[in-house]
């Protein structure tokens, strides 16, 4: 979709503000809703995808103005609710109404926290062989999906040159859609500035995005 | 409010977020989904053990063994994996190395996406709009933000994160530094070093 989310080469932000010595957290509650976010990932409630989605989805005003974990915050109890987690009427009363219903694994303990705290695996055998190789020029497709997607809208209908094959990764435009994980190709393409942001862009930089097949079309 | 997307412009709800937050917890606990203890650990670990001296420790490691620097290059997850103090990271890790020609950026300008598994959760600045909306088109004026300037014919490579791999920078090994150990070259490894938004530290800095 083209949200506020996809940010790339919009102006007006202001500058990187860097804070030295910055805690991990800022407040007690950012930590709860990281570890909440962690734990519940291995009930299935939500993929990656689903819950980037799920973000992308808010209003464009509440995206701007809420804290980052309040976003990650406010997509949980919503997903939570959505599928069957928990109920409103819990959200309001502040605890637990009634059990969990039909659980399909026992309680999130410590023992489960370190399979949480690694980053998860989204490589899958290819489904054919990979239609470009490094060094094949390419163009990025000029599409705009009103659902989730992967390609930003700087590079769209953009022409770039395959620079690394990464193999064939879970396709998120389809398992955010709840269509299945349809694995695709993954490539990084690189893309000239010049060819990205007109002929004053800086001519020594280069802009590469990681590439699903589908995004892409042969020059 | 846009730069400071993160957090200072909530003094005047935080107590509700914190209730809030803590109703949700105390829900998911009482229906016997999560158990507290196993949420604190979570917090701790990303507080105390996972962060970016584990980064540290790869860099230097590449500084010192070239045999590990071009296997940290062709696979870095793999590479990462066989070092002992830290054990196995998530898959698609890909390093990417500075020279004096090029300079490596990471971003993620669709949403936060950054290598937690050798840098920890990332800081506010990385997910801010700032950073997301800028570094793929002036990121020599980003770096600026950063204290950090680059000859004019270095070229700035940009790696926009908008898939499931996750890109470390390998910075520049400082020059006087031979015959350090891994340890102490690990000392002038900074976290936003091996994001490209900063440089290795000097040797007189931490002398």
């Amino acid at each position: 979709m083209d949200g506020v989310h996809d940010m790339g080469g919009m102006d007006g932000f202001g500058k990187v503000e860097p804070e030295p010595n910055e805690p991990v957290f800022h407040h007690r509650w950012e930590g709860r809703v990281l570890a909440m976010s962690r734990a519940i990932g291995v009930f299935r409630a939500w993929t990656i995808d689903t819950s980037r989605y799920a973000i992308e989805l808010l209003s464009p005003s509440v995206y701007l103005t809420s804290a980052y974990y309040e976003k990650w915050f406010v997509r949980n109890v919503r997903l939570l609710i959505e599928r069957g987690f928990i109920d409103a009427d819990e959200v309001t009363a502040g605890r637990a109404l009634r059990p969990a219903k039909g659980m399909k694994r026992g309680r999130f303990t410590l023992a489960d926290v370190e399979s949480v705290t690694r980053r998860g695996s989204y490589g899958r055998p290819a489904p054919a062989p990979a239609r470009y190789k490094v060094g094949d020029r390419v163009r990025t497709k000029n599409i705009h999906p009103t659902t989730h997607t992967r390609l930003p809208r700087y590079a769209r209908g953009h022409m770039g040159v395959v620079e690394r094959l990464h193999g064939a990764h879970i396709f998120p435009d389809s398992a955010a859609a709840g269509k299945g994980e349809d694995p695709q190709w993954l490539y990084t393409v690189r893309f000239d500035a010049q060819e990205l942001w007109g002929a004053d862009a800086d001519p020594k930089l280069k802009v590469s995005i990681e590439a699903f097949e589908p995004y892409l079309e042969h020059v | 409010m846009a730069a400071h997307d993160h957090d200072h412009n909530e003094s005047s709800n935080l107590s509700e977020i914190e209730l809030r937050v803590r109703a949700i917890e105390t829900i998911l606990v009482e229906k016997g989904y999560i158990e507290t203890a196993a949420l604190d650990r979570i917090v701790e670990l990303y507080e105390t053990k996972i962060g970016p001296h584990i980064g540290a420790q790869v860099i230097a490691k590449a500084w010192s063994d070239p045999g590990f620097r071009q296997s940290l290059l062709e696979d870095a997850s793999k590479a990462i994996g066989t070092l002992t103090q830290v054990g196995r990271v998530g898959d698609h890790m890909v390093a990417v190395e500075n020279t004096p020609q090029v300079h490596n950026m990471v971003v993620c300008t669709l949403c936060s996406c950054y290598p937690t598994d050798v840098l920890g959760l990332p800081p506010a600045w990385y997910k801010s709009f700032p950073y997301r909306s800028r570094t793929v088109k002036e990121p020599r004026v980003v770096l600026a933000d950063f204290g950090v300037a680059l000859p004019a014919e270095t070229e700035i490579r940009v790696w926009d994160s908008t898939a499931e791999t996750r890109y470390l920078v390998v910075p520049m090994r400082p020059a006087e530094t031979e015959g350090w150990s891994e340890t102490k070259l690990a000392a002038l490894i900074t976290r936003d070093s091996m994001i490209g938004t900063g440089l290795p530290k000097k040797p007189s800095e931490v002398a």
